[in-house]
C-alpha cells in the first residue's frame, strides 16, 4: 500500500484539478467569470436565503374551500338550469361534491334530467365533460362532478396556483425565484433578495377572483331590513362597508379577462381597462342586453368594487372598472388581474425572511469561524505530529477544502449556515482519518514491526475503521435529508460532501505524499513512534 | 525539543481500569439519563418556533441608540400575544422579539400590528430577519425531527449489528440512547432553544456517538481474535487503552474548532455549537463507559470468531 503506485499519483493530481477549475470562480469578480472561456464551469458557491438575504415561504393551497366553493356553482347552475326550463323541485340538497334534486312532480324527471344533461355537457377545462346527472329513485336527479374531475380538482388547482403565483412574482422583477410543489397540497416559494417580503406577501396573498354578478334589486332592501337573503344571492360589502344583495350566479369572471391594462375615467382618475375573450364578450353582450337599466357588481375576492347601473348592450368584449382607486392600487390589480387568478385561497403557513445584511454577517461570521477553525486544527496536528506526518495530514486536509468548495460549487448544492458548522465538524473529523492511520502505524511499530511494514499496515488495518467511522455519518446525513427541511438539508448536503472529499484527500494524499517520502529518505524509525 | 512533536509525550501504552469503574459510571450514567428524561417533560425544553409555532424576529434600532428590552417587551404584552419573549444580542442595539400568532389571526396582520406598536414604543427600528411558522407547520416539523431521530438510532442499530455483532449492536444503540438523553439533558439544563438546527445537532452528535464507537469497537472485535483465552473485561480495557490516543486527539480537535465556532459563528450558530460540543464529549464517554461495559454485560461468544488472527506480541510486560 505504501508503494508509490502511479494511478494513485494520477488521482491526486486530477482531483487537484478538479479542484482548483470548480472552485476558481469562487474568488473572480463577475466580470472576470464571463471572460472565462467556456469549457470552464462557472458556478460559484450557491449561498441559502440564510446567507445572502430573502425570503422563504410555505404555501397552503386551500383546496378543500376551493371544492366547496366549485360545489356552490354547481348548486347554482342546477337552480338557474332547472329554472329556465320550468322544472319544479321541492329540494335542492347540496351533497360533498354535488346535489341531489328533488323534482316537485316525477313526471318532470325526463325533462329535468335532458336539460342537465345538457348543462353536464359543456366540455370542461380538459375537453371532457366535468359534471354527470343520475337518475335517484323516479323523482329524484343527482348532478354531481365525476371521479375524475373531484379528484384531481385539488391536484390542478395546486398546479395552477404554482403558475398564477410564479407570473404574480416574475411581475414583481424577483430576481430567479423558486417555486416548487411541496407535497399534496403545498408550495414553496423563494426568493432571494426580495427587500420587501409584505409586499411578496401581498401579491402572492391576493386570490384576485373577479367576478361580474347582478345586483339582486328586487329583494335588495327588504334583504337589508330583514335580514332575510334569498337562496340565489349573498351579500357582500364594498370597500366602504356599503352592503350589496348579489346573485350568486357568475355572469362573467376573471378567467374570461384576456387583458387588463391601468386607464382611466372621464374625470382623469385612474380606472382599470379590460377586455374579454370570445366566450367572455358573448356572456357579458347578452347578460347587459337582458338586464339594461339594472346595476350590476363587479366584485374581487368578495368585495364590491362598482356597481354601475347598465347603460346598453355590451357586445364590443371591452369595458372599464372604475372605482377609488390610486395609480399603485390600480396597477397592482392589473397585474394581478393579468397573472390569473388563484384557484384556491392561499394561506402563508411558513415565512421566514432574512434581510442581506444580516446574511452578510453570517456569511463573514462563518467566514471566520472557518478560518479559525482551520488555523487551529493545523497548529494541532503539526504540534502532535511534526512537520511531516502532521504536514501530511495538514496538505490532505487543505485538498479537502478545496474538493468541498468545488464539489459545493458544482452541485449547485445550498450552502446555509448550520451547513458552514457542518463544513467546519468535517474538517476536525476528516484529520481522524489520520490519526486512526497514524496511530495504527505507532502501534505496529512498537509491535517490533519495520518502518514499511508498520506504515503499510497502519493504511491497512485503519481503513476498515475508517468505513465504519464514516458510514455513519453518512447515515446521520441521509436521515437529516429525508426528514430535515431547508437549512437542515444545506447541513446534510454539506456534511455528505464532506465524508466523501475527506475520506478521500486524508486517505489518498497521506499514501501518495508518504510514499514519496519512504522512497526519497529511506528512513530506518518512523518519525511519530518513540 | 523533545516534547515535540507531543504525540510521544502522549503515554506509550496507558493502562487504565476503565471497566473496573463501570458500575459507577454506569450508575452515574444512569441517574443523570433519568434526571435529563424528568427535566425534559418538567421543566420542559424551551422550544422554539419551529417546533411550538408562532413568530422570531430580529430587530436593530435604526440608529444604533441603546434598545430598551422593557419598552419592546411591554409594547408588545399589550396586544396578547401569549407567550412574549424578548432577548438581547451581541450588543446593546439589538433584540430577538419571539411571540405566538393567535388562533385564526392572519400571520401577515399580526406581525404588521406588532412593528407598529413596537415602533410607537421604542422609535425607529429595522427588522433584518422575520420567521414566522404557522401551527400546522410546526408540528409536522416536530414530528419529522422526532422521527428523524428514532430512524437514526434504527438505522445505527442495524448497521453495527451488520458489520459487527448483535451484543455489539445492543452497546452501540445503549450508548447512543444515553448520548441523545445527556443532550437532551443539557438543552434543557442551559435553556438552549430547541429548533431545527437542534436537531441536526444531535443527529450529528449520534454520527459522532457510533464514529467514536465503532473506532473502539473495531479494536475490541479485533482484540478478542488476537487474545482467545484473555478474560472479556480485560480484553475490553486493553481495546479502550489501545485507542485511547486516538479518541482524546479526534476529540479535542472536535472541541477546539467547536468552540470557536461557538465564539465567532455569531447568536444563530451558538446554542448548535455548544450542543454539538456537549455531544462530542459525551459521546467520547460513552464510547467508553457506556457502550462498551454493555458488550460485558450480554457477553460475547468468542467462538465465532475466525481462526486466522494468530497472536502477536505486544510487548506489554504488565499484561498475563
Amino acid at each position: 500500500m505504501v508503494q508509490l503506485s502511479r494511478w494513485k499519483v494520477i488521482l491526486v493530481v486530477l482531483s487537484v484539478v478538479f479542484g482548483v477549475l470548480f472552485a476558481l470562480p469562487n474568488v473572480l469578480t463577475p466580470v472576470q467569470r464571463e471572460a472565462l472561456p467556456g469549457f470552464l464551469p462557472k458556478g460559484t458557491l450557491n449561498l441559502g436565503l440564510d446567507l445572502r438575504g430573502g425570503s422563504y415561504l410555505l404555501l397552503e393551497v386551500d383546496t378543500a374551500e376551493m371544492r366547496a366553493k366549485r360545489v356552490s356553482n354547481l348548486v347554482e347552475d342546477v337552480r338557474v338550469t332547472l329554472r329556465e326550463e320550468r322544472i319544479a323541485t321541492t329540494a335542492i340538497a347540496r351533497e360533498e361534491r354535488g346535489a341531489l334534486i328533488t323534482l316537485a312532480s316525477a313526471a318532470q324527471q325526463d325533462a329535468a334530467y335532458e336539460a342537465l344533461q345538457q348543462a353536464a355537457g359543456a366540455p370542461g377545462a380538459n375537453g371532457q365533460p366535468e359534471r354527470t346527472v343520475q337518475r335517484v329513485g323516479s323523482d329524484r336527479l343527482r348532478f354531481a362532478f365525476t371521479d375524475a374531475v373531484w379528484n384531481s380538482m385539488a391536484s390542478q388547482a395546486v398546479d395552477q396556483s404554482i403558475e398564477v403565483v410564479r407570473r404574480r412574482i416574475d411581475s414583481l422583477g424577483t430576481r430567479e425565484p423558486s417555486i416548487t410543489r411541496q407535497g399534496a397540497d403545498r408550495i414553496v416559494v423563494q426568493a432571494p433578495g426580495e427587500s420587501d417580503p409584505a409586499a411578496l406577501e401581498r401579491v402572492i396573498g391576493q386570490t384576485a377572483q373577479l367576478t361580474f354578478q347582478m345586483v339582486d334589486v328586487e329583494n335588495q332592501t327588504q334583504a337589508l331590513q330583514t335580514g332575510l337573503i334569498p337562496p340565489d344571492a349573498e351579500l357582500l360589502q364594498d370597500e366602504t362597508g356599503t352592503p350589496y344583495l348579489v346573485k350568486r350566479r357568475i355572469l362573467v369572471s376573471g378567467e374570461n379577462l384576456t387583458r387588463a391594462n391601468v386607464g382611466a375615467d372621464e374625470s382623469g382618475r385612474p380606472a382599470i381597462d379590460f377586455r374579454f375573450d370570445g366566450q367572455g364578450a358573448r356572456r357579458f353582450g347578452e347578460a347587459t342586453a337582458q338586464n339594461i337599466g339594472l346595476p350590476f357588481a363587479i366584485i374581487l375576492d368578495g368585495r364590491v368594487i362598482s356597481a354601475p347601473t347598465i347603460q346598453g348592450a355590451i357586445t364590443g368584449g371591452t369595458g372599464q372598472i372604475t372605482g377609488s382607486f390610486s395609480i399603485e392600487s390600480a396597477a397592482e390589480l392589473v397585474n394581478l388581474l393579468n397573472g390569473g387568478a388563484l384557484p384556491a385561497p392561499l394561506t402563508v403557513e411558513e415565512r421566514r425572511t432574512v434581510t442581506a445584511e444580516l446574511g452578510a454577517d453570517a456569511v463573514a461570521a462563518g467566514a471566520l469561524s472557518t478560518a479559525i477553525a482551520f488555523a487551529i486544527i493545523i497548529v494541532f496536528m503539526i504540534l502532535s505530529y511534526g512537520f511531516l506526518f502532521g504536514g501530511v495530514s495538514v496538505l490532505g486536509l487543505l485538498l479537502n477544502g478545496l474538493l468541498i468548495i468545488a464539489a459545493m460549487s458544482m452541485t449547485q448544492a445550498t450552502l446555509t449556515l448550520p451547513g458552514i458548522a457542518g463544513l467546519i465538524l468535517t474538517f476536525a473529523v476528516a484529520v481522524d482519518a489520520n490519526v486512526l492511520i497514524y496511530e495504527r502505524m505507532r502501534d505496529e511499530a512498537r509491535a517490533g514491526r519495520s518502518v514499511i511494514a508498520s506504515m503499510d499496515a497502519g493504511f491497512n488495518k485503519a481503513w476498515g475503521t475508517i468505513l465504519d467511522a464514516n458510514v455513519t455519518t453518512l447515515v446521520a446525513a441521509l436521515i437529516m435529508f429525508v426528514f430535515g427541511a431547508g437549512p437542515v438539508r444545506g447541513f446534510a448536503w454539506t456534511l455528505t460532501i464532506g465524508v466523501f472529499t475527506s475520506v478521500f484527500s486524508a486517505v489518498l494524499v497521506a499514501q501518495v505524499l508518504l510514499a514519496y517520502w519512504l522512497k526519497s529518505t529511506r528512513p530506518k524509525k518512523l518519525p511519530i513512534a518513540e | 525539543m523533545t516534547w515535540w512533536p507531543l504525540i510521544k509525550i502522549v503515554p506509550i501504552k496507558t493502562n487504565l481500569k476503565f471497566v473496573k469503574f463501570a458500575k459507577f459510571f454506569g450508575a452515574l450514567s444512569a441517574v443523570l439519563c433519568i434526571a435529563s428524561v424528568i427535566g425534559v417533560f418538567y421543566p420542559g425544553m424551551n422550544m422554539g418556533i419551529d417546533f411550538r409555532g408562532g413568530a422570531a424576529m430580529e430587530l436593530t434600532t435604526a440608529d444604533g441608540r441603546p434598545l430598551n428590552l422593557e419598552q419592546v417587551r411591554s409594547a408588545v404584552d399589550g396586544l396578547g400575544m401569549g407567550d412574549v419573549g424578548v432577548q438581547g444580542i451581541d450588543d446593546d442595539s439589538s433584540a430577538i422579539l419571539r411571540f405566538q400568532i393567535p388562533e385564526g389571526q392572519a400571520q401577515a396582520d399580526v406581525v404588521e400590528r406588532v412593528q407598529n406598536a413596537v415602533t410607537t414604543e421604542v422609535g425607529a427600528v429595522t427588522y433584518s430577519g422575520v420567521s414566522v411558522v404557522g401551527s400546522k407547520v410546526s408540528s409536522e416539523l416536530f414530528t419529522s425531527g422526532l422521527l428523524a431521530l428514532g430512524a437514526a438510532v434504527a438505522l445505527m442499530f442495524a448497521y453495527i449489528w451488520f458489520r459487527f455483532e448483535p451484543q455489539f449492536g445492543f452497546g452501540a444503540v445503549a450508548g447512543l440512547v444515553h448520548d441523545v438523553v445527556l443532550v437532551f439533558g443539557l438543552i434543557v439544563l442551559f435553556r438552549l432553544e430547541f429548533n431545527l438546527n437542534m436537531v441536526a445537532a444531535i443527529l450529528t452528535v449520534i454520527g459522532y456517538s457510533m464514529n467514536d464507537t465503532v473506532v473502539v469497537f473495531d479494536r475490541l472485535r479485533e482484540n478478542l481474535r488476537k487474545y482467545k483465552t484473555m478474560p472479556l473485561r480485560d480484553v475490553i480495557d486493553l481495546s479502550i487503552n489501545e485507542t485511547l490516543s486516538r479518541t482524546i486527539i479526534t476529540g479535542v480537535t472536535a472541541i477546539m474548532v467547536l468552540a470557536a465556532l461557538a465564539v465567532f459563528g455569531g447568536v444563530a450558530l451558538f446554542g448548535f455549537s455548544i450542543a454539538l460540543m456537549a455531544g462530542i464529549i459525551i459521546g467520547t464517554y460513552s464510547s467508553v463507559y457506556v457502550a462498551a461495559p454493555i458488550i460485558l454485560l450480554w457477553g460475547v461468544k468468542r467462538g465465532e470468531f475466525a481462526e486466522e488472527a494468530k497472536p502477536v506480541k505486544l510487548g506489554m510486560a504488565s499484561r498475563p
